[in-house]
């Protein structure tokens, strides 16, 4: 009752409740009228061909990887800055150090033509 | 404990109340400022008894009864399961991450002190940013379950596109967390209530104005809207990742797509324009930097800071939609450049220039 994070767990219930009553009206109340032309996936007209589930860029896995490096980084800082005025110039140095390393990464990565998109 | 809880009732309700009907207000004041802005006449079908001023109350409850009541369809060669999944998995977290920013200040009644924020986390900006990155999943979900080739390109753009921008989000706050020294956003909006030079408010857009520039953009970018709606991109994917989607379904990302941007309202409101804080109201009333002041009762001084965060909100919901009508749609080299080779170097420069500046600060022992 009195932990910080029960209000939380009422909202998460309350707002699950709207999602599931949404879902549950648009189920009942909603006509089905199936047709085959309607069943097809929308392709603007064009009759459909082959599966939707074709290969896409590679492009796209180096993003994820990239987000990742960027995205831990980024979590290393928050408990960092929340303590910078206690930590002084220990912390400025340190994180500097630490800065360092994945900048160059980040240029390594773009050198390479990582962030490139053609 | 029974009126305690009743209190965590109540002020869940209000948030979810607000966050609900406002998204239904923006689905309004879009189509009727889309119309504005390009010289039409927008939603003026619904009115009460003749009069079309009122048909804003016509269309928020006839938009929901519109979308129910139409065939909510679910593509037979998608998955049936995550087709439904996906839509709850973009409306749910942009419910729940208004949970922990403050609309107001401590309301003291009798002995209890209320805090005006339905869940006061010491990781308050931590937590906004697990549930705001959950509504990929939502997009990635949805476009994956349509089976169908413009939602698998608006999904895969999507995913790419929003965790781009979350790096570039999630550094551009680590400045104004060193400015405050804490994650917990009601301590970031009450210590913007103290004063610059005696009369400039201490707000986090005059502490760190590179940061609101990048926050802003990288949220515009989060809630997926021009000039940053690729994953939808009308002219091209017809309508992205909810091709396939209809009635209830739909409903629930358009609902959580407005949430979003309150969300990202309220948010920008408390991490940079003050957040509850009217300029020069104190806890008893206005103390002007010119002299003067203006005591006001308990009461007053809260509603007064409620309706100054609605107001603040408001105008960042607003100023998202005139963006929206106003630019047009980055292509997706150009999005990927600005994301990865712009916004990602000046947010880690603009964090070393924070650093520099608050040790030269401790060092020479300036009072802050």
């Amino acid at each position: 009752m009195t932990h910080p994070f029960f209000p939380v767990l009422v909202l998460f219930f309350f707002a699950g409740s709207v999602v599931l009553a949404l879902l549950l009206i648009a189920q009942m109340v909603g006509p089905k009228r199936p047709n085959p032309v309607k069943d097809e996936p929308f392709e603007s007209g064009n009759p459909p061909k082959g599966d939707a589930r074709i290969r896409f860029p590679v492009k796209f896995y180096l993003v994820a990887m990239l987000f990742l490096i960027f995205d831990l980084e980024g979590v290393f800082l928050y408990p960092w800055a929340v303590l910078f005025r206690r930590l002084g110039i220990f912390g400025l140095v340190e994180m500097g150090i630490f800065l360092t390393v994945v900048v160059v990464g980040f240029v390594y990565a773009w050198k390479k033509g990582a962030l490139d998109w053609e | 404990m029974i009126i305690d809880l009743g209190i965590i009732a109540a002020k869940v309700f209000l948030v979810l109340f607000m966050v609900l009907n406002l998204a239904g207000l923006l689905g309004w004041i879009e189509r009727k400022g889309s119309a504005l802005i390009q010289d039409r006449i927008g939603a003026n079908r619904a009115s009460v008894l003749g009069f079309a001023g009122l048909g804003l109350v016509n269309t928020l409850l006839a938009d929901p009864i519109k979308f129910l009541t139409k065939e909510d369809f679910i593509p037979p060669q998608g998955d049936r399961l995550l087709h439904t999944l996906a839509p709850c998995l973009a409306l749910f977290p942009a419910l729940v991450t208004f949970a922990v920013i403050p609309f107001g200040d401590v309301l003291v009644v009798g002995e209890r002190q209320i805090n005006l924020q339905v869940a006061n986390l010491n990781i308050g900006i931590l937590y906004i940013f697990g549930m705001a990155s959950l509504s990929v999943y939502g997009i990635v979900v949805g476009a994956w379950a349509s089976n169908n080739k413009f939602s698998l390109l608006g999904g895969v753009r999507g995913a790419a596109q929003m965790i781009s921008y979350e790096i570039a989000m999630g550094l551009s706050v680590i400045g104004v967390i060193m400015a405050y020294g804490t994650l917990e956003l009601q301590q970031i909006a009450r210590a913007q209530g103290e004063l610059f030079w005696g009369w400039l408010p201490a707000w986090g857009f005059f502490l760190q104005p590179v940061a609101f520039l990048l926050f802003f953009t990288a949220a515009v970018a989060e809630t997926k809207r021009t000039p940053f709606d690729l994953p939808e991109g009308e002219s091209e994917l017809v309508a992205g990742y909810h091709v396939e989607y209809s009635g209830g379904k739909f409903l629930m990302f358009f609902v959580g797509e407005f949430a979003e941007i309150v969300t990202a309202a309220g948010l920008i409101t408390t991490l940079f324009f003050g957040g509850w804080q009217l300029p020069y109201l104190m806890r008893d009333g206005f103390h002007f930097p010119w002299g003067g002041a203006l005591l006001l009762p308990h009461l007053a001084v809260v509603v007064l800071q409620v309706g100054a965060f609605t107001i603040k909100v408001l105008f960042f919901c607003w100023l998202q939609i005139l963006l929206r009508w106003s630019l047009p749609r980055f292509r997706y080299d150009q999005l990927m450049r600005l994301g990865w080779k712009m916004m990602l170097p000046v947010a880690l420069v603009n964090v070393v220039v924070t650093a520099v500046w608050i040790v030269l600060r401790q060092q020479l022992s300036v009072k802050p």
